[in-house]
């Protein structure tokens, strides 16, 4: 499948200390960097934009090589010449999300009040501050409306997020595996996951960054539980079973004997290399408060904007099960916008919304396909 | 578009807001839209949804037998069932859960009365296959079929006025003459009130 080759990561200083960034909560942040990459061109017009938003653990790096290590993006089978989001003729833009720790401001860097990483001191986040940070940045690049937002998982809700306050600058959106409101189950493997950083010795109050110690017993479990509800039942019987990792005979001992075991050791492990335990506390926080059709205004307002939507859901998510989705679009559809659903079926559970299982990835394309059509029409008439 | 689909879309007033259960490719979504109607399809084929989407008519994937709770009570002017109330598997049902979402209901069905659907199965004693019931017993969606008398009688009984009737032919073109419609039209249209 072709791919986009080597892909450049960029930065920017979007909000500085003399010019903040004012969060939902009411604080002040400054200055802000983002990450972020860019693949294809941006139009003449200016109106072949796809904003990708990612989901909690992704990164800027959405498709291509990375130029250090050749690792490809996460998005790579989506994002590319030819494929549904099409680099040959969208320009596609993704950041790394605010708070997070590859490469945007975070907890992890540095408090210029204190000259140490904020750590803890670090303001609470609400998704309305991905988007103003997702905004500022399209303004850097000299870009007024997307012609798509596209995201999965937190990267679906910061998509809805951002229709619901300024539909009028998102003329589709794709929120895919995604929700507008967690549920009691969904925050409480959240809290079990925060328990896990916080309650171990080396986590130090959040104040980890200036030692040599760091909470990597507590990052690891969470990551642990996080992925055992990223797939399903059935996709961990068919990629584990009940194997064991060595010989045929059960050792009957404590440590790693079956094959699941020594996947979710290693899934913890190298999330390590590459999370911060500070980011994980407060990017899951965000989901847990997320409701924005608490707001009864909020639907009425996309109403009037005009984004069309396109919601997608896998039937073996239990994450985000197909109920999540079903209510994005009753409550859209009640209010009169413009909404397509479809549940895809897939044995991969949250996780398919990274996969390709049959049908996926040709309802995005349909749906983007339109857009462009839109697009072509515009510049036609 | 299919002749049917032109008298359906004859049915229904402009600027309307408009649920097509059973849209396929959204054909009569599309069309409505220049005539300033809104609406939302639904149906379960996958190569229709994903034409719909393509077509920029919003469709939702759901089974109409089964989701209909998934629309509020009023939201619609008009729901249409083109050739789909055949095809259910709980019609009357469906027409009871259409009086809560809308005020309106566009119809069209096949006629099983026609007089030559009456002669294949009184002369060869086989269930009869023509241009207006093209399948075989065995691989048709059409698990419903009915005479006029039958359809309007299912309508009265889910307290469904008839507005209008439409008469038509094999192809899906009206007749010229609607009298005596249970022998002569291959299917009909109907726009019903509540």
């Amino acid at each position: 499948m072709a791919t986009l080759g080597l892909t450049k990561p960029q930065r920017v200083v979007l909000f500085t200390e003399d010019d903040p960034l004012r969060l939902a909560g009411g604080r002040t942040l400054g200055p802000v960097e983002v990450a972020f990459e860019t693949y294809g061109e941006l139009s003449p017009e200016r109106d072949n934009v796809v904003f990708v938003c990612h989901a909690l653990t992704g990164d800027a790096h959405a498709a291509g090589e990375h130029p250090d290590d050749g690792r490809r993006g996460w998005w790579d089978n989506l994002i590319g010449p030819g494929k549904p989001v099409d680099t040959d003729r969208f320009f596609v833009v993704c950041p790394n999300l605010l708070g997070g720790c590859q490469g945007t401001t975070g907890p992890s860097s540095p408090n210029p009040e204190t000259g140490h990483s904020y750590g803890r001191d670090f303001p609470i986040l609400q998704m309305s501050d991905f988007v103003a940070v997702h905004r500022a940045l399209l303004d850097h690049l000299g870009i007024e409306r997307v012609m798509a937002a596209v995201g999965g998982s937190l990267g679906g809700m910061q998509v809805l997020q951002w229709a619901v306050e300024h539909p009028e600058q998102i003329e589709h959106a794709v929120v895919v595996a995604a929700s507008a409101r967690l549920s009691a189950q969904n925050i409480a493997f959240s809290a079990v996951a925060r328990e896990a950083i916080m309650r171990d010795p080396d986590f130090q109050d959040g104040h980890y960054f200036e030692s040599d110690k760091k909470p990597e017993i507590g990052l690891a479990i969470a990551r642990m539980m996080a992925h055992i509800t990223y797939l399903s039942d059935e996709a961990m019987t068919e990629k584990f079973g009940r194997r064991l990792q060595q010989g045929e005979e059960p050792g009957f001992r404590f440590g790693v004997d079956f094959q699941v075991e020594s996947y979710l050791a290693h899934q913890g492990r190298s999330f390590l290399d590459r999370f911060d335990a500070m980011s994980y506390l407060y990017l899951t926080r965000v989901m847990d408060y997320y409701d924005p059709f608490a707001d009864p205004d909020a639907v009425t307002r996309v109403a009037a904007g005009g984004t069309h939507f396109l919601v997608v859901s896998f039937d073996t998510d239990w994450r985000f099960s197909t109920s999540h989705s079903r209510e994005i679009v009753r409550t859209l559809e009640h209010a009169g916008v413009p909404v397509s659903f479809r549940e895809i079926r897939s044995p991969w559970g949250h996780d398919s919304f990274l996969l390709q299982p049959p049908g996926y990835h040709p309802t995005v394309q349909a749906f983007l396909d339109h857009a462009d059509d839109c697009r072509a029409q515009r510049g036609g008439a | 578009m299919r002749n049917d689909l032109r008298v359906v879309s004859g049915l229904v007033p402009d600027g309307s807001r408009v649920l097509d259960l059973g849209c396929g490719a959204g054909e009569l979504l599309s069309h409505l839209a220049t005539r300033g109607c809104r609406g939302t399809g639904v149906d379960t084929d996958e190569e229709a949804v994903l034409g719909a989407i393509r077509s920029g008519v919003s469709v939702i994937e759901l089974d109409v037998d089964h989701d209909l709770g998934e629309f509020a009570d009023d939201t619609y002017d008009v729901v249409v069932l083109s050739r789909t109330l055949q095809a259910l598997h709980r019609p009357a049902d469906v027409l009871t859960e259409i009086r809560r979402i809308g005020r309106r209901c566009v119809v069209s069905v096949p006629n099983f009365g026609l007089w030559k659907h009456r002669a294949f199965l009184a002369v060869r004693g086989r269930m009869p296959v023509s241009r207006a019931l093209p399948h075989e017993w065995f691989d048709t969606p059409n698990i419903h079929l009915a005479t006029l008398p039958d359809m309007e009688a299912l309508f009265a009984r889910t307290r469904w006025d008839v507005e209008q009737r439409v008469l038509l032919d094999e192809s899906g073109s009206p007749l010229r003459r609607q009298a005596g419609g249970n022998l002569r039209a291959g299917a009909a249209a109907y726009l019903l009130q509540r």
